[in-house]
């Protein structure tokens, strides 16, 4: 719950919270009345992008200065790692982000090794690897942006960004 | 883009009732002194016909206030008017109200429809010539005449080698904080004659300036990978530096501006340094450690870099051989430094320093000796150096602002500036003087 606990704080992530309680409610499975229950298909159906950013979970959170993929993200790649083996058709960008608090060349850096500690946690649970490529973003696009740690905690993140069809 | 070489220099002797004595100045400063009184000085507008006299002066005399080293005197305080420029004042009209150093000048227009800048600067107690010179230009170029002003002034009365004729090349930051437009822009020290460089449409990041030629090199994300540019500020021509398969980031020029030296990132995650020949194109890979390697910086006489590395667990700064090899860990204060760069003169190394929650700006000395905060904030980093070695610029973003904005400061410590830009800047570089 930790993520999602930091994705409340998310400007953007009001239905997103509700999303995700769903689907934990609903043991992980996509609740299939969402468009019914107001939450315009949420979900998103089985394969679909939606899926894979609500259900599945896009990104992964960072410890301070950290590129050590933590406890909790491991479930979210492993949840990533099996829906991208089932779903072979999509290629995929990781991005590494930092928080603010380190100067901007560093956080170049510890963005560039997140992401390549995401991705490498993937390739390890079956992803192949090349249908992965890796960016950083440095601090250069925080989701958050107040100045203290429930911001930054949320900056220092991973997103696994599905690129649509590799074939 | 003017050279230096198109001002024609003369020193003004003849016709003079004064002599130019080579007699040591009365009036001088000693900035290497821990607490400078600023200097009073006088500096009166030049004379011309059309206003450009007043212009010309007011330049110089904002330059030199903003040093932190001399205090302009109000001109409702003159008692002499000075309306022949190539007589000498009455100094005693000028010591009774405490200038130890007189300005005066004309500007005309040659026959050719030239600008013509002349400058006298007087030693009042002393009552004789320091400085007489004279300028050629075109007149769209009288800023800069009024800066190299301003820079033989301060050369004059201070020993050190001046840094008004310089300009600054920055990120611009417009828009939300989690989608910000960064554009290229740069301008002259003092704010005038900006300009953007790049367009807003990819992120541009860490803009430095060749040593030796119109030309910057900066970090752009409009390839898709993020990777290290030129740029040629005369014609615009941007150019990749380099093909390399992953992100390459900050680039810094060599001192004899032949090589690029930068990040690039390996497949594993890590980031090593490398440095490219721009002739011959060849790379050469300085550092190969298993961990963050970035922000290098060369020693001025080019024959060591220093850069920052988490090697030691926690980023840290290191010096090598410009050639790689052994690297030597130089900072060992609490807290994690990063972003280092080397004085133009040699002596010291400008930092980031992150301690207690916060970031500050500071030198050490090349071994890592001597360390001295220069500044301390919530959010401030990115030091680089005035090319005279005395002034620091870097940018700040106070807790709750929208955005950073850049200062400058001096080595002491002291006299701290807000340096005005239209909207919000980070990443400062300061040029070297303009030829």
């Amino acid at each position: 719950m930790l993520s999602i606990a930091a994705i409340a704080k998310n400007p953007v992530g009001i239905a997103l919270v509700a999303a995700l309680a769903l689907a934990g409610c609903a043991n992980k499975q996509v609740p299939n009345n969402a468009a019914d229950i107001g939450l315009g298909g949420a979900g998103g159906p089985p394969g679909s992008q939606q899926e894979f950013t609500v259900s599945v979970g896009d990104r992964i959170f960072f410890d301070l200065d950290s590129s050590v993929i933590r406890a909790d993200a491991q479930q979210v790649l492993t949840r990533q790692a099996q829906w991208l083996n089932k779903y072979t058709n999509y290629s995929i960008t990781v991005e590494g982000h930092a928080d603010e608090r380190g100067t901007r060349e560093y956080n170049l850096a510890l963005g560039a090794r997140r992401a390549a500690s995401a991705r490498d946690f993937l390739v390890a649970r079956g992803v192949a690897a090349n249908r992965i490529r890796t960016i950083s973003y440095g601090k250069e696009r925080p989701v958050a942006t107040c100045d203290d740690i429930s911001c930054w905690s949320q900056n220092r993140r991973a997103v696994t960004v599905l690129n649509g069809g590799s074939s | 883009m003017i050279m230096r070489a198109t001002f024609l220099i003369a020193t003004l002797v003849a016709g003079l009732g004064v002599a130019v004595l080579p007699a040591r100045a009365v009036v001088e400063i000693d900035i290497n002194k821990g607490v400078v009184e600023p200097l009073p000085i006088a500096i009166t507008e030049f004379i011309s016909a059309d206003g450009k006299g007043a212009e010309i002066a007011s330049v110089v005399e904002a330059d030199l206030r903003r040093s932190g080293l001399f205090a302009p005197i109000e001109k409702g305080a003159f008692i002499e008017k000075i309306s022949n420029p190539d007589a000498a004042p009455r100094f005693q009209d000028w010591t009774v109200i405490n200038a130890q150093a007189l300005v005066t000048g004309k500007v005309s227009e040659t026959p050719d429809g030239r600008l013509r800048a002349e400058f006298r600067l007087w030693d009042t107690y002393a009552g004789q010539q320091l400085i007489g010179e004279q300028f050629f230009t075109s007149k769209d170029k009288w800023r800069r005449v009024a800066h190299i002003i301003a820079d033989a002034i301060y050369q004059r009365l201070t020993g050190e080698t001046g840094y008004f004729d310089t300009r600054i090349v920055y990120v611009d930051e417009s828009g939300p904080r989690n989608n910000r437009v960064k554009r290229l822009a740069i301008m002259d020290q003092d704010g005038a004659n900006h300009r953007f460089l790049t367009d807003g449409r990819a992120i541009v990041l860490t803009p430095r300036f060749s040593p030796t030629r119109q030309e910057i090199t900066y970090m752009s994300y409009e390839g898709g990978q993020p990777q290290v540019y030129l740029l040629q500020l005369e014609t615009g021509q941007r150019e990749l530096v380099g093909n390399f398969p992953g992100m390459t980031f900050a680039p810094r020029f060599s001192p004899n501006g032949q090589q690029i030296v930068m990040s690039l990132l390996r497949d594993d995650g890590n980031s090593n340094i490398f440095a490219m020949d721009l002739r011959s194109r060849n790379t050469t890979r300085l550092t190969t450690s298993n961990a963050i390697d970035t922000s290098p910086s060369y020693s001025p006489d080019g024959s060591q870099i220093v850069f920052t590395s988490d090697r030691g667990g926690r980023a840290q700064i290191y010096v090598m051989s410009a050639s790689g090899g052994d690297a030597k860990r130089i900072s060992f204060g609490d807290g994690t430094y990063s972003t280092p760069v080397w004085s133009p003169r040699g002596d010291l190394i400008a930092f980031t320093k992150q301690t207690g929650g916060q970031f500050q700006i500071g030198v050490m000395r090349t071994d890592g000796s001597g360390e001295r905060i220069l500044s301390s904030g919530f959010l401030q980093e990115g030091p680089t150096w005035a090319p005279n070695g005395r002034v620091i610029m870097f940018f700040r973003q106070p807790a709750g602002s929208a955005g950073p904005q850049l200062y400058s400061i001096d080595l002491t410590g002291r006299n701290e500036q807000k340096i005005p830009t239209a909207n919000y800047g980070s990443d400062p570089a300061w040029s070297p003087l303009l030829e």
